[in-house]
């Protein structure tokens, strides 16, 4: 009985709504109900955390602003469990379009390209997958310029002679490619790199590195940190042994608590690197945007880094982000 | 049976005290009291988490939970202070109202997990498989992601906790070493550190001559709690901070330690001062590989996963025919 009823609703709808569309016709063409999946990392440290509160703010905002598109955000811990999400989101929830910030390259490439087999629009944030091709938009950081405006930095701002200690994250591409830039802007200089270890961009782990640096050369002018969370240890290394007036650290990504101590002139903390995590807004708004407009929105969008000094540190200060 | 130098017992010991020659060879840096006693204040925290974990292996159970739990407790601990600021003040009975709720919340931790695995009956690997996860998620939860910080003023306080005490001696290190002191006397001279081996041989003969097997389960894992719970009170003032990479693989690291210490992993014997050994070893290898350039940063783990083995090999087990 109520499903003959409710077969009765849906006729007298559907003859409801064709008296109405033909005058609606034109509106209903662009408000059409889009769905669109968001998959990231879950927030793991400061930058993914960062990362996840911009993804939020995001589609906060332009689900209030536009009624008829939906988001889906799913953070997962790992490759497997983000696999398994974009399953779900092909196979319940019917997107339209898929925001991807893949864990992990290799295991996430095949999932996305059977997203993009069923027709969908497929953006791809950060890391690139294992195949060339599959993405129809490509939003990233520039790894690249990431190690070579900090390495140039050093190379203009030293004292002749400077030596430099680098703390590099986690080893992967992403770890060689910024360190490589830097290694390439240093070259040919008089500016030495005296070592490098991993500090896996975890603050207990650079403290610790750092302590060891500190014991280990009675002379360091710089410290490359490569990541804001690692210069919080390397900061509070220093301060331990008492040598805060004899270096210069330079962090990457633009924590906020950082940006604020490059704001007021901090002599320990003279510049910062860019690395923003709001990448995955501006990923987030051209996938809505594809849907939203004719505006073309295929293609490769690299994001440059930028330096933050204290002149323009304001531009970079978010005091209510996580990071 | 010959007479000979007996690897049983002394092996973690040889191997300690080869590693402190190898890294006076490669450094002279590494002898210095300042690098010795950053090693030892280093070691702290572990080293209080692997002499509670000395006693739950000991009576054959296994917690792999401690790592995110610290996060936890030093997550919760900064919360309780940052809240209590504004009314009791940035004072001393403010931080030391956070030290007992960091030791309390270590005491219902341990509970929970004891109580579970206890009453209910549930393998002690899944229970603390299960909390690993609930307390990870916590912390980041508590801190939204990013990064959960004490209060400047607070901080400013708190600091020489970690930082300062006897000299070169510093609090974390004194406090490692009355806990270890304690813990051998625990295990060696009373009747609770008997019943706990007693029940690791053999937990039917234990309850058949009338020890209370599952409450001394039960207080082993109170006990590695609270444990935790003080070494959280030593690892906030170092960055006053805690997200969710905080104490990452803590759990793995404190069990080596434990194992290497002549622990059996099978548990009804249990060595704390092997246990000391063992995590001085452990954070002795990171030292001299961060000191020395022997070997790509790329194998470090490789170097640490080879002296745990010989470790462990240097005093195995002799077979029932050999005895």
């Amino acid at each position: 009985m109520i499903r003959r009823n409710l077969l009765k609703l849906t006729v007298a709808a559907a003859a409801l709504s064709m008296a109405a569309g033909q005058a609606l016709a034109q509106d209903a063409a662009a408000a059409e109900p889009v769905v669109i999946g968001v998959s990231i990392p879950s927030a793991t440290h400061g930058f993914m955390g960062g990362l996840n509160w911009h993804a939020q703010q995001t589609i906060d905002r332009l689900g209030a602003a536009n009624p008829n598109v939906t988001f889906v955000l799913a953070t997962a811990g790992d490759a497997a469990k983000q696999v398994a999400d974009i399953e779900d989101m092909l196979a319940t929830r019917d997107i339209d379009g898929l925001v991807v910030l893949p864990f992990e390259s290799e295991p996430l490439t095949d999932p996305v390209k059977q997203v993009k087999a069923a027709g969908k629009f497929v953006t791809v944030v950060d890391r690139g997958l294992a195949e060339e091709g599959i993405e129809d938009l490509y939003v990233a950081g520039d790894n690249t310029a990431f190690g070579r405006v900090a390495g140039e930095y050093f190379r203009d701002n030293l004292k002749a002679g400077g030596k430099i200690v680098v703390l590099r994250g986690i080893p992967t591409t992403l770890d060689n490619e910024r360190v490589e830039a830097f290694q390439a802007a240093l070259e040919g200089s008089d500016k030495q790199i005296l070592d490098m270890q991993h500090g896996n961009w975890n603050r207990d782990d650079a403290f610790n590195v750092m302590q060891d640096y500190l014991a280990k050369y009675p002379e360091i002018d710089a410290v490359w940190a490569a990541d804001d969370d690692m210069a919080v240890g390397v900061l509070e290394a220093i301060a331990q042994a008492g040598r805060e007036d004899e270096m210069v650290v330079v962090g990457g990504a633009g924590m906020k608590e950082i940006v604020k101590r490059i704001m007021d002139k901090d002599p320990q903390l003279p510049v910062n690197v860019t690395y923003p995590p709001a990448l995955i807004s501006s990923a987030i708004e051209m996938t809505a945007l594809h849907f939203m407009s004719d505006a073309p929105m295929a293609g490769r969008y690299i994001i440059g880094s930028q330096l933050i000094t204290p002149e323009n540190a304001e531009r970079y200060y978010f005091p209510d982000s996580p990071f | 049976m010959t007479r000979r130098i007996d690897f049983h017992l002394l092996g973690p010991l040889v191997a300690l005290i080869g590693l402190f020659i190898l890294g006076a060879l490669l450094n002279p840096a590494f002898l210095a009291p300042a690098n010795l006693s950053n090693v030892l204040a280093r070691s702290a925290f572990i080293g209080l988490i692997a002499v509670g974990m000395t006693f739950v292996i000991t009576q054959g159970g296994l917690d792999l939970s401690v790592g995110s739990m610290a996060a936890f407790l030093a997550g919760a601990m900064i919360m309780v202070m940052n809240w209590l600021a504004p009314i009791t003040g940035e004072n001393w009975s403010t931080i030391l109202i956070g030290m007992a709720a960091a030791l309390l919340g270590g005491v219902l931790a341990g509970w929970v997990n004891g109580a579970l695995v206890t009453k209910a009956r549930i393998e002690a690997f899944i229970v603390t498989l299960g909390t690993m996860g609930i307390f990870r998620s916590l912390v980041t939860w508590l801190a939204d992601g990013g990064t959960l910080s004490l209060d400047s003023g607070l901080r400013g306080l708190y600091r020489p906790v970690y930082f300062s005490g006897i000299g070169w001696i510093t609090w974390p290190i004194i406090v490692f070493a009355a806990v270890a002191i304690l813990g051998e006397w625990l295990m060696r001279h009373t009747r609770f550190g008997r019943h706990v081996e007693a029940i690791g041989s053999n937990d039917r003969v234990a309850r058949y001559s009338a020890v209370d097997v599952e409450r001394v389960r039960l207080q082993t894992y109170v006990l590695l709690g609270a444990l935790v719970g003080l070494a959280t009170i030593l690892y906030v003032p170092r960055l006053g901070s805690a997200s969710g990479s905080t104490g990452v693989l803590w759990e793995l690291e404190a069990i080596a330690a434990v194992i290497i210490g002549g622990t059996a992993l099978k548990g009804g014997r249990g060595r704390v001062w092997g246990t000391v050994v063992g995590v001085l070893i452990l954070s002795l290898i990171d030292n001299i590989l961060n000191l020395a350039d022997i070997v790509s940063p790329y194998l470090n783990g490789a170097i640490q996963g080879i002296i745990i083995v010989l470790a462990v090999v240097l005093q195995r087990e002799k077979r029932p025919a050999e005895v």
